[in-house]
């Protein structure tokens, strides 16, 4: 199965990018999981915490508002602001 | 005589301690125009995000947005003006300064109201000195912006983009900022912020690829409704670290100048020195001499 390129984003930086195989962010909506192949999609965030798990370890950062786009496994989470992420056992 | 010499001599150690000052100033300035670009660089990647997914909104949707609609009739027009808060930085802060007047006065004779929103000390004491009235004022971040500056400059332009004309709202938002061209050319631009024309955004799928059917989450309106004020904020944002960086390379050259001229300035005096004391060396000989010979005669 493909993997997912994920990328963090932050205003000021970039926070994070690499392969994972699920990413879990919180939209308006409720919580949003991500898997290889999912359908393109572009939805708005609410602060939260982003859970990507990594190829190396799952990893969470909090966000404040944001948006996330989804197409060709290609994920882009954009937030003002980013905390830095923690790895998770 | 003697007076000359020493007048000369203060006057190269005054010029001397002016120009560690301006050694010290531009080496400051030249650290922190590449700090100023590897933070406009930094912020490349949220920019292209933000970009790639409102052209695939203006793509596959044509919902209209406050924010994009341009008005039938501009009677009010905001203009946000970004310059430095402090000077010794050349003709950084008179040209940003100059490019606004020539748009303030091109929009008036349009016969638009304009509303000045002011960044930077500089652009506050040009208005307060006028004794001119403005909206609104921020300064304090001129060399170091942070994106809660650029975010509070942003919400407040859409706040009161949104208002009715009535209610002191406006049509549209121009921003008048200096780009970074390279190290020794930055120059003032003015650029229409909203209406916002989302031009550069629609990118154009390649030869053998499609461009993705995105599906919105909640809504195509509701996604637009939150990223659109993210898009103006992002611009202020990228303009204020250009600006940035400008203020600072303009600080650089203006203190390349200032130390060159020090270094003329010491050379001449250091001369007019020597000269005042071989003179007074001159006039003491003769006056030697001259006693002698008038010694010896009597």
């Amino acid at each position: 199965m493909s993997q997912l390129q994920v990328e963090l984003v932050a205003a000021d930086r970039k926070v994070w990018s690499g392969e994972a195989t699920m990413v879990r962010a919180r939209s308006i909506e409720g919580e949003l999981g991500i898997l290889p192949g999912h359908t393109p999609v572009l939805g708005v965030l609410v602060s939260g915490d982003v859970t990507i798990h990594g190829v190396d370890g799952v990893q969470t950062a909090s966000i404040d508002s944001g948006f996330l786009s989804v197409d060709h496994d290609r994920v882009t989470i954009v937030a003002d602001s980013v905390g830095t992420p923690e790895a998770k056992a | 005589m003697a007076g000359q010499m020493r007048v000369y001599r203060q006057r190269v150690r005054s010029v001397q301690a002016t120009k560690k000052i301006t050694r010290a100033m531009e080496l400051i300035a030249a650290s922190r125009v590449i700090k100023a670009r590897q933070r406009a660089e930094a912020a490349t990647p949220y920019t292209a995000a933000l970009t790639r997914a409102l052209s695939a909104l203006a793509t596959y949707s044509h919902e209209d947005h406050p924010l994009t609609t341009e008005r039938e009739q501009v009677r009010r027009a905001a203009v946000v003006i970004i310059a430095g808060d402090r000077g010794l930085s050349g003709a950084y802060n008179s040209s940003v300064l100059r490019a606004s007047e020539s748009l303030v006065q091109r929009l008036q004779d349009e016969g638009k109201e304009v509303v000045p929103y002011l960044v930077g000390r500089r652009a506050v004491s040009f208005y307060k000195f006028r004794r001119r009235e403005f909206a609104a004022q921020w300064d304090g971040f001129s060399d170091a912006p942070t994106y809660d500056a650029a975010r509070e400059i942003g919400q407040r332009l859409v706040d009161d983009f949104t208002k009715p004309y009535e209610e002191g709202g406006h049509d549209e938002v121009h921003v008048v900022y200096t780009r970074f061209v390279n190290m020794v050319t930055q120059e003032p631009r003015v650029l229409r912020l909203v209406p916002l024309e989302v031009v550069e955004g629609e990118e154009k799928p390649g030869e053998n690829e499609v461009l993705p059917l995105y599906s919105f989450e909640p809504s195509a309106s509701e996604v637009l409704d939150a990223l659109l004020p993210k898009y103006v904020i992002s611009r202020i944002w990228t303009c204020l670290l250009a600006a940035a960086a400008s203020q600072m390379a303009a600080q650089q050259r203006a203190m390349k100048s200032a130390t060159d001229n020090a270094d003329a300035l010491i050379k001449t005096y250091t001369r007019l020195a020597n000269q005042a004391r071989q003179a007074e060396i001159t006039q003491e000989i003769s006056e030697i001499v001259g006693g002698a010979d008038a010694l010896k005669s009597a």
